[in-house]
């Protein structure tokens, strides 16, 4: 099926692309990458009446870092973030993550804030970004809001974006030294959507874990933290019989949702596991560097 | 009622000035208006890879691209790989080892191909499966079209070597 009728606007800059978003409201749909949303258009799932496509906005398109955070603008290419030396420096999680994003045609055009944007329950990006305190900048025509990824997702394809505001950047803390993290995620088909994904970071000081964070997707209507998974870990020393003990706290709340890939029960066994070798994944990486 | 598009493009180094409605597909303006039916569509949701084409040298969805955000971009399909009217050596190599049955794959097969062997001249067989997983093939299996795309590297190497 082809796209119901839309009427197109290319802005050559943020400060026209808001004021148009200011002006058209939910009528319009923001087109980063597309990978997501045309399908979705092609279905007639999503019947904007406008489409703003922000992919001539030239100043959307970055990576720097900045105060701590690596800083990536709206329009950067998962693919561009893929192979930059600097997320590799500062977010490797960021980097695996993203390897596990659809295959090379996708990642050529999608882009890391519309993952966000979109907020598919099973994608992986917003998972890596809720374990890593990521922040995302929220633009309207006449304010800016800085939005932290716990606040953001909602629900299944939901999120706290206003209707007149476009996101402008995404914004990751830098995590130090001696942090080892990993994504690890069961998937039917190579480089399909996961059944389950797991984000895990970890922090050891003086062989003690000072700081982790763990995440999940496929698990909920939204990404989700496993806070419990969290205070297991934190205070103690990396240990086998630790990472099994996180696997199966990090489940203990979940109520996860069946689907034709796999039961709600499915899910939280796959979790647990996921979690572990996640988790053991991520000591290893703390153990050699980052 | 719908929004008309001006689109100019180069598609395989012709250039193309068109009106088209803002919501055809790039697949749609390639095969239905340029008559360039090569590239084929097949789930028109991203999933199948039928109708890679190269954007400023780069694979990508044409079923995903609206033919007006290719305005101003250098196309490639694979009416492109045969220009001077003889066969691509990646051509050359699915004809010779059976890197297709049904064909329906093979358009976006050769230019993710191409564009893997841009990337890396001398790629292994490992990196060519893991490579093409975005373009689904129903018939072969996938194993002679990773030999067809070694066999095209190997020629091509050696055509870049005695030329």
């Amino acid at each position: 099926m082809k796209s119901a009728p839309f009427t197109y606007h290319a802005p050559r800059t943020l400060g026209e692309a808001l004021v148009l978003k200011r002006e058209l409201g939910d009528q319009a749909r923001v087109l980063a990458g597309g990978q997501s949303l045309m399908p979705l258009m092609h279905l007639r799932l999503a019947t904007p009446a406008h489409l703003i496509d922000i992919n001539r906005i030239d100043e959307l398109n970055y990576i720097r870092t900045a105060d701590g955070h690596l800083v990536i603008g709206a329009l950067t290419r998962q693919m561009e973030a893929m192979s930059s030396v600097v997320v590799a420096e500062k977010s490797p999680l960021l980097k695996e993550t993203i390897g596990l994003v659809g295959h090379a045609q996708i990642r050529h055009r999608g882009t890391i804030a519309g993952s966000v944007a979109h907020a598919d329950p099973s994608a992986e990006i917003p998972a890596t970004l809720l374990a890593m305190g990521g922040e995302l900048v929220a633009r309207s025509a006449s304010d800016e809001r800085l939005v932290g990824a716990a606040d953001f997702f909602l629900g299944p394809f939901t999120t706290a974006l206003s209707e007149d505001e476009i996101i402008t950047e995404v914004r990751v803390p830098v995590w130090p030294e001696g942090t080892g993290s990993a994504f690890l995620e069961l998937s039917r088909i190579y480089h399909g959507f996961p059944v389950v994904g797991v984000a895990a970071l970890v922090h050891l000081s003086d062989g003690r874990i000072d700081r982790a964070a763990v995440a999940l997707c496929g698990m909920s209507g939204t990404a989700i933290r496993a806070p419990g998974a969290e205070q297991v870990l934190v205070g103690s020393e990396p240990t086998v019989d630790l990472v099994a003990e996180a696997g199966k706290a990090a489940v203990a709340g979940f109520d996860p949702p069946g689907d034709v890939h796999g039961s709600g029960e499915y899910r939280r066994k796959v979790g647990r596991a996921y979690v572990r070798r996640t988790l053991q994944a991520a000591f290893d990486r703390a153990g050699g560097g980052r | 009622m719908s929004d008309q598009v001006h689109v100019g493009v180069r598609v395989n180094a012709r250039v193309y000035q068109a009106e088209v409605d803002a919501r055809m597909a790039l697949v749609d303006f390639l095969r239905d208006h340029l008559g360039l039916t090569g590239t084929n569509m097949g789930c028109e949701q991203g999933v199948c890879g039928a109708c890679t084409v190269l954007v400023d040298g780069i694979s990508v969805l044409s079923c995903l691209m609206l033919a007006v955000q290719a305005d101003g971009a250098e196309v490639m399909t694979v009416e492109g790989l045969a220009l001077d009217g003889g066969l691509h050596p990646l051509q050359e190599a699915f004809w010779e080892k059976q890197g297709l049955q049904c064909g329906f794959c093979t358009p976006g097969m050769l230019l993710r191909g191409y564009e893997i062997l841009v990337e890396n001249p001398d790629p292994t067989a490992t990196e060519v499966r893991e490579k093409i997983a975005g373009n689904l093939c129903r018939c072969t299996g996938y194993q002679f079209i990773i030999e067809s795309i070694l066999e095209a590297a190997s020629r091509m190497r050696a055509e870049a070597t005695s030329g």
